[in-house]
């Protein structure tokens, strides 16, 4: 069975066209067409969460503007997965440290005048019309970074060593540094629990796991010690052990995102239908909490369906890790899993009243053009690694 | 930090089987953690979702409250007491102020430009009262709207309406304001209105389903204790909205029910006329040498126990209240000098009754077996105890009937019945049940308690007796005595002699002050010692005597009209009793009251007065204070032959009755009747026309029309 399939194409057509029709030649046959298909379906409950979400607004325009731009996201992502997944694994590999040096690099540019403040954090770098969050990219950058490190080496000879955990635990400090900079907590939170999902499938002795944890919690502890959070992010945590005592403070996102998930019910409003969301009452609904739609308008049928539904993308994304025999696909696999798992856990709870707000997108859901395509390039990485699994076998 | 690469060979050994335990777990671990988020989903959704669905629809729909037009208080011909005057108020809400970045100050600036105030009165106004904060500032809950300006020029609240997002949190209203076309007459009667606080918004349920923020509620007289019935209830509006306040959608509309109005059997006119003639009688008091810091007036309805004028000195100008009243004028109003103008002296305030008093002590006098027409001795003084108790500037006039003892005040008489009584009752060794015959008839008469009349605050007077005074000297003993051991030294250096007496008296009432002495008797017998009553218990005691027996609970409020005029409630008046005296007795003492203003102690004071028209009985009383000047008394009714007013008028430190008080009732009726000031009735003098034609008040009531405006009853002009 030929591994690639390369399509005679039509030298007369326009280069789009051609380009699409290699890029979809070079993909490979085998794919996880079940992932394919969960990802799709969620890009779509994607689209109608976020027109609804924007639909409230008194300017119809502006929903259109957002579905459009969501649907350009979308496009470009799915351009983006599918190129990955056309591609050999292997070959990124060879690049990851470009791949991962490009990442820090816009992460600090983050820093610089080229950055913009959004809610509290600089996490926005913004080009002439373009905006972009470099941490998303980074994410992206980290896994590959750490699956090198502790996968190549060692080529599942055995365990990766002390020194190749020093080496990856330098490669997170980077990226840790510069998003605590910004400073996003929730996404430096991101980093490092991806990396210790990685550490962990990586065979690395285990006390470099526990290791790891035991200085986050100490690294946490001084922190608040020596109070070098911002108020807002202290308040946050606070209320949200009890988010009604302070409706129009701090708690008040997450009171208002209660409410309209608490009153959505069993069946939901429908979509388009439900008065917390069309009032515009849950702030950042269509990125952030786009999760309040769901449990407003489709109820506990329709979100639960949709917790089940990324439930099952991470489930499959690790089947492909314990198929992959290579450890480098497997911890990019593990690395891929452990972010969208975390992330989603921690989106989901906060929206239920569960987590803090932290401002984490939820992941193939929420509304934001770097997210998307950084998450849907992941799933591409993810379709690559299977496609290829065991062409070497 | 340098990273090591290494790309991976061309082929690669055979791998071994990776572990699977890893990948497993991991798989465990998510399916654990989206179980608990879809068990919390569940939740949420399934047993708390009513919850939250009640919160959802309390958060998109919001109510608009419509205040009702508060009722307005009318005197018994329909004119209007208090009404209601329509003005532009720019309020502003708290928690919108203080969500602004400078807690509003720089809306505030916005606001004084636009009002032309000053921005740093807004700011003080704007602020909520508290024990460190004072006026000007917000009395109210900061859940209402707190009011920034008063009548605001409309082309200014325009601008602010048209605004609205320069000024956020800020609202421009029509609302309605008290009125007073009397001015400063009665305004303790009357009462007054302030933003209800948070305690009595927490304390009073009906104001809390009723109140609509931008309602004020009732604090004194007419407009506290009738508030429920003036205030009316609130309409809704319930909107659909968003996020941002912007109403989508109209639910309900419920209209506000207008207050009722309040008719009084106040006559403005008499009331006028009564004020009016006290202050007159200030002035002279005043100009004759004598303090005469405050006074009171209150004329009643015999018949029914109405009160038809209501008169207390000082007054103030109610409508300092409007807009909350700044500190200044607050202090002012509570200063010394402004002598308490809150105060009504007319059931607030309390006095000892002197010798109006003497109608009761003749009373049981007459009930316990004195002799109609007997004679009884009139020294100059007489010794009780081992005191000496002197007449009114020691006047004698030889034996006298009992008739004329009451004609010209003659204490010793009275002083003698006190002492015979006293002894009767086995003196400062009592007998086992003693007959207290003056206590007893004090209190038949209405004295030592409220008489019940719809206005706050009614002080209880006092009867005193052995009881009282056991139970008085049990409370202060313990001063008293330490008194008589230590002295007055701080008095001793400026008025030795005072401090001489005061440590006597401390030491007297130390060692037997519980004991009710033959003085005591004989002090309480003319209204003197420890007695206390209030004009109001002494208007109704008289109009009592006048009206044959009867003891009325006394009533200012006459009914309720709806404001459109269909329904009609009166306020019946209520007995509270009979005087314990038989008809031949208080026909005896009506007799001796009808001479008294003819040629007893008021007859100078009724001088001119045609008393072949209307013929006037009546008592003056003297009441000295130790360490004040006397206050004057006079207690009376009219036409003595078929009685229908009841007046009774006090000077505190005015001088005799006679002199002081007895020419302000003598005015008042002279009001009612409208008899000019040489006693003559001249119809084109506007102050010679009777006040109440045919010298009585209304039966009717007034009538609103449909349209709202208020018809007097047949016969009376508005």
């Amino acid at each position: 069975m030929p591994l690639f399939t390369n399509t005679q194409v039509d030298s007369g057509a326009p280069w789009v066209v051609r380009t699409a029709l290699l890029i979809a030649g070079t993909v490979p046959r085998r794919l996880d067409w079940a992932l394919v298909a969960a990802v799709a379906v969620l890009s779509i409950v994607s689209t109608l969460l976020v027109w609804s979400a924007t639909a409230g607004g008194a300017d119809p325009s502006t929903a259109t503007e957002f579905l459009r731009r969501h649907l350009l996201h979308l496009c470009i992502g799915a351009v983006a997965c599918l190129t990955v997944a056309a591609i050999d694994y292997r070959a990124p590999r060879a690049y990851a440290p470009i791949l991962y040096t490009a990442g820090m690099v816009g992460l600090a540019l983050v820093l610089t005048p080229l950055g913009s403040v959004v809610n509290g954090s600089r996490s926005w770098l913004e080009i002439g019309v373009f905006q972009a969050q470099p941490g998303e990219v980074a994410k992206i950058a980290l896994i590959l970074a750490v699956a090198m490190l502790l996968g190549e080496p060692n080529d599942g000879e055995h365990a990766p060593t002390s020194r190749d955990v020093l080496f990856s635990l330098a490669a997170l400090a980077v990226p840790m540094g510069l998003i605590l900079a910004q400073p996003d907590l929730g996404t430096a939170m991101v980093f490092a629990v991806v990396y210790l999902g990685m550490l962990t499938l990586s065979g690395a002795p285990l006390r470099w796991g526990v290791g790891v944890v035991l200085s986050g919690v100490a690294a946490i502890a001084a922190v608040l010690w020596l109070g070098l959070l911002e108020d807002y992010q202290i308040q946050r945590f606070t209320s949200f052990a009890d988010p009604s005592a302070d409706p129009r403070g701090a708690g008040y996102n997450a009171n208002q995102a209660l409410i309209a998930i608490g009153s959505g019910g069993f069946n939901g409003t429908g979509l388009f239908q439900g008065e917390q969301t069309s009032g515009e009452f849950v702030p950042e609904q269509h990125t952030d909490f786009i999760f309040t739609v769901a449990g407003e308008e489709l109820g506990f049928l329709g979100s639960a369906a949709i917790i089940a539904l990324i439930g099952f993308v991470i489930w499959r994304i690790l089947r492909v890790a314990a198929s992959c025999p290579h450890p480098y696909g497997r911890l990019v696999c593990a690395g891929v899993a452990a972010w969208f798992a975390f992330q989603s856990f921690v989106n989901i709870g906060m929206t239920l009243g569960l987590m803090p707000i932290t401002g984490l997108p939820l992941p193939l859901l929420s509304y934001g053009g770097t997210a998307t395509i950084a998450q849907l390039t992941a799933i591409g990485l993810v379709l690559a690694i299977q496609g290829r699994a065991h062409s070497f076998d | 930090m340098r990273l090591k690469v290494r790309f991976p060979e061309a082929t690669h050994p055979r791998h071994k089987r990776p572990s699977q335990t890893g990948p497993l777990v991991a798989q465990i671990l998510v399916v654990l953690l989206l179980a608990v988020l879809v068990a919390r989903l569940g939740y949420l959704q399934g047993p708390r979702s009513e919850h939250y669905a009640q919160l959802a629809a309390a958060n998109h729909t919001q109510g608009l409250v419509v205040p009702a037009t508060r009722g307005l208080i009318l005197d018994g011909v329909g004119r209007p007491l208090v009404r209601n005057h329509t003005q532009l108020v720019v309020s502003a809400n708290y928690h919108k102020l203080a969500d602004q970045p400078d807690g509003g100050a720089a809306l505030l600036e916005r606001v004084a430009e636009v009002i032309d105030e000053p921005a740093e009165e807004l700011r003080k106004r704007a602020r909520l009262c508290g024990p460190e904060v004072s006026r000007p500032c917000w009395p109210g809950s900061p859940y209402q709207p707190i009011t920034l300006a008063e009548d605001v020029d409309p082309r200014a609240a325009l601008q602010i309406m048209e605004r609205k997002e320069d000024f956020p949190g800020i609202s421009a209203q029509q609302r309605a304001v008290r009125e007073y076309p009397y001015g400063d007459n009665a305004a303790q009667l009357l009462g007054y209105l302030q933003p209800a606080t948070q305690q009595e918004l927490e304390e009073r349920e009906d104001l809390h389903t009723s109140f609509s923020g931008v309602e004020l509620v009732g604090r004194d007289g007419l407009e506290a204790v009738y508030d429920d019935r003036l205030r009316g209830s609130s309409g809704a509006r319930r909107f659909t909205v968003d996020s941002r306040g912007n109403v989508n959608d109209v639910l309900t509309h419920e209209p506000p029910e207008p207050g009722q109005h309040l008719v009084t059997s106040i006559d403005a006119r008499v009331q006028q006329a009564t004020q009016d003639a006290l202050k007159a009688g200030i002035a002279r008091s005043r100009d004759a040498g004598y303090p005469a810091d405050s006074g009171a007036a209150v004329v009643m309805d015999v018949r029914t126990g109405r009160v038809v004028a209501v008169a207390s000195l000082p007054t103030y100008d109610p409508t300092i209240w409007h807009g909350g009243i700044d500190q200044r004028t607050y202090d002012e109003l509570l200063s010394e000098e402004a002598g308490d103008p809150l105060v009504s002296r007319v059931v607030q305030a309390q006095y000892p009754a002197a010798s109006t008093f003497k109608v009761a002590s003749a009373a049981a006098a007459l009930e316990n077996g004195t002799d109609m027409d007997g004679s009884y001795k009139c020294p100059s003084s007489v010794t009780i105890g081992d005191r000496e108790f002197h007449n009114y500037e020691s006047s004698a006039h030889g034996s006298i009937s009992l008739h004329k003892a009451i004609v010209v005040s003659c204490n010793t008489v009275f002083y003698q019945f006190g002492y015979d009584m006293w002894k009767a009752d086995g003196g400062t060794d009592p007998v086992a049940n003693p007959k207290n015959p003056m206590q007893t008839m004090a209190r038949g008469f209405g004295f030592g308690e409220p008489t019940g009349v719809d206005l706050p605050y009614e002080a209880d007077g006092r009867v005193p007796g052995r009881e009282w005074k056991r139970q008085y000297w049990e409370e202060t003993k313990e001063g008293a005595c330490k008194r008589a051991d230590t002295g007055y030294p701080e008095i001793a250096e400026e008025d030795p002699e005072r401090a001489e007496y005061l440590e006597q008296v401390a030491e007297e009432h130390c060692s037997e002050g519980y004991v009710w002495r033959a003085g005591d008797a004989a002090n309480f017998s003319i209204g003197q010692g420890d007695v206390l009553v209030t004009p109001m218990q002494m208007v109704r005691a008289y109009a009592a005597v006048a009206n044959g027996g009867t003891l009325w609970e006394p009533r200012v409020g006459k009914a309720f009209l709806s404001a459109d005029g269909l329904q009609v409630e009166r306020i019946e008046p209520v007995k509270v009793g009979e005087l314990p005296v038989s008809d031949e007795h208080l026909d005896y003492i009506r007799a001796a009251l009808t001479d008294v203003p003819k040629k007893g102690t008021a007859a100078r004071a009724f001088r001119g007065f045609p008393q072949d028209e209307i013929s006037v009985a009546g008592k003056t009383g003297s009441a000295t204070i130790v360490g004040k000047r006397e206050s004057a008394w006079f207690a009376s009714y009219a036409p003595a032959d078929d009685p229908r007013f009841a007046v009774a008028v006090f000077i505190s430190q005015g001088g005799t009755g006679g002199a002081a008080a007895a020419p302000v009732a003598r005015r008042v009726y002279e009001a009612i009747y409208g008899f000019g000031a040489a006693g003559d009735r001249d119809e084109d003098d506007a102050q010679a026309k009777p006040a109440l034609p045919g010298g009585k008040p209304p039966e009717e009531l007034p009538n609103v029309r449909p349209d709202g405006t208020i018809v007097a009853p047949e016969g009376y002009e508005k």
